[in-house]
């Protein structure tokens, strides 16, 4: 027991030491789960909307495509992306194997099926009629669902947590594509297995209780959003 | 809020811009116990001091390190595990390859020696004893420099361990060490891994100094007529650094402080005109 105390210990004066290498993991793991969310926020939020009030065949396929998606192992979307953007891959001439895009864009592949599909569910439930009632009103298509998601941003913003969280917390795809290079690629969540590996726990809390941390605040700062939101209503 | 936000992110997203130009990466495929010894921290950071290049470093095992260079992936290649090298440049994927450097494996256990491996004569002696005992031993499993050195010694014992006391960990040299650990296992890892996490972790040396034990490490540049995509001046330029006096000074002195003694010794002999271009 006494090491787990010890480790705890040791964790807490390493972040209030102000590790820099430590904060720049932090910022870099912060940066690429952000960026990754908020593009597959400007994707799957009218790419789900869309999906959800069009009427065309094989739809209920696609739903249940983008449904499986919710589910597709990170370690699968890092390999697909390492093999596109390895040097004899085809995407290979951008050079973004072991780069932060290239995690970004894995992370984006890994959050655009939760996204859309939760955007899918939130749409559907708004009342039929009430999006028909504005199309007739003279909306285009756009518009008609540029008012809905006004109905439903809180479900939405639920959809932006949950994506976020699921990739702040990913290891699997960074660990492919970014490598875990020093200074470079290492996230909070690499390092942390890395540390683990070497037996260095107090290193390895210490990582992990700032991943928490992080966590915690962006979901505080959505969840005020959220709850801000709520009350304007 | 949603215009702090908003905010936030197109800073975050400027602040990861900033990517240095494709000529200047150099990209390094290592092992995971170049890694782990943190002596690749060390030779990263004289390397980019002066500011031409970046290393981007990926520390896998050998057997994969050279997987990179076989599709071009890697541009020079730092690994151990000899015989495999000489195929890899026989087959034209890598030209150069320098042997540089070496250190040693040692033979880990749990202190109480269930196998009575201590005082075995040499390794493969050791190895019958772990098989002998059916004592627990954890293998790295991934193709790696270490684990086709563990495969040569259980050749040389005359032993296929295929029974229920072999666990294939599939892991680095780090995580492997951790599960022997765990398991109170034998083991084999290089000593540079073994000094670095020796205070996290209750194993001892039950068996050292063979010469069968012997770990030597190669710098090989991958093949350009092969990958024209390769950057071969910045492998160039990292192979004839690592192969000059001043890294070789860095190497020798490396862990002295740390550890109380050499982990690497470096036994290329440079010559002073070295110069690659």
């Amino acid at each position: 027991m006494g090491f787990i105390a010890e480790g705890f210990q040791k964790a807490l004066h390493l972040i209030l030491s102000g590790d820099s290498e430590m904060f720049a993991i932090a910022r870099l793991s912060l940066a690429v789960s952000v960026l990754a969310t908020a593009a597959a926020v400007l994707a799957g939020v009218p790419l789900g909307s869309w999906l959800a009030v069009k009427k065309f065949p094989l739809k209920k396929l696609l739903i249940a495509l983008v449904n499986t998606g919710m589910g597709l192992p990170p370690v699968v979307a890092g390999l697909v992306v390492m093999l596109f953007l390895s040097r004899s891959g085809p995407l290979g001439f951008l050079n973004w194997l072991y780069t932060p895009t290239g995690m970004i864009i894995a992370q984006f592949i890994i959050a655009l099926p939760i996204i859309t599909a939760l955007s899918i569910s939130a749409m559907q439930s708004v009342d039929p009629k009430f999006y028909q009632q504005v199309l007739t009103l003279g909306a285009s298509d756009w518009q008609a669902i540029k008012i809905c998601l006004k109905e439903i941003r809180l479900t939405v913003l639920a959809a932006v947590i949950a994506g976020f969280g699921r990739l702040v917390a990913e290891v699997g795809a960074v660990m492919i594509v970014g490598g875990n290079i020093r200074h470079q690629t290492r996230m909070l969540t690499t390092a942390t297995v890395m540390e683990t590996q070497m037996g260095n726990f107090d290193m390895a809390i210490a990582l992990g209780l700032i991943l928490l941390a992080l966590s915690f605040a962006v979901n505080l700062a959505l969840t005020l959003i959220q709850q801000d939101k709520v009350r304007a209503r | 809020m949603t215009r702090i936000l908003c905010a936030a992110v197109i800073a975050l997203f400027f602040g990861c811009q900033g990517k240095p130009a494709p000529e200047s990466v150099v990209r390094l495929a290592t092992t995971t116990s170049v890694q782990d010894s943190g002596l690749l921290d060390i030779l990263t950071d004289a390397f980019q001091a002066d500011g031409k290049y970046t290393l981007q470093a990926i520390a896998v095992g050998s057997g994969q390190a050279m997987q990179l260079g076989k599709t071009g992936e890697a541009d020079i290649l730092l690994v151990h595990s000899p015989d495999d090298e000489k195929q890899f440049v026989a087959e034209g994927y890598g030209t150069d390859r320098t042997t540089f450097l070496h250190n040693d494996f040692v033979i880990l256990g749990p202190a109480a020696d269930p196998a009575k491996v201590k005082g075995a004569k040499n390794a493969a002696e050791a190895f019958k004893r772990i098989a002998a005992a059916e004592a627990l031993f954890v293998s790295r499993a991934d193709k790696s420099g270490t684990h086709k050195k563990e495969l040569k010694l259980w050749a040389a014992a005359g032993i296929k361990p295929v029974k229920a006391f072999y666990l294939e960990a599939g892991q680095g040299m780090a995580g492997t060490l951790s599960i022997a650990n765990e398991k109170k296992a034998y083991v084999l890892a290089d000593r540079s891994t073994y000094l670095a996490m020796k205070k996290n972790i209750g194993l001892e040396i039950v068996n050292e100094g063979d010469e069968a034990l012997i770990n030597r490490y190669s710098l090989i540049l991958v093949n350009t007529a092969k990958f024209p995509k390769v950057n071969a001046g910045g492998a160039r330029a990292f192979f004839g650094f690592v192969l000059s006096e001043p890294a070789r000074d860095m190497i020798e002195k490396f862990g002295l402080d740390k550890y109380g003694r050499q982990l690497f010794f470096y036994d290329y002999r440079i010559k002073s005109d070295y110069q690659l271009k």
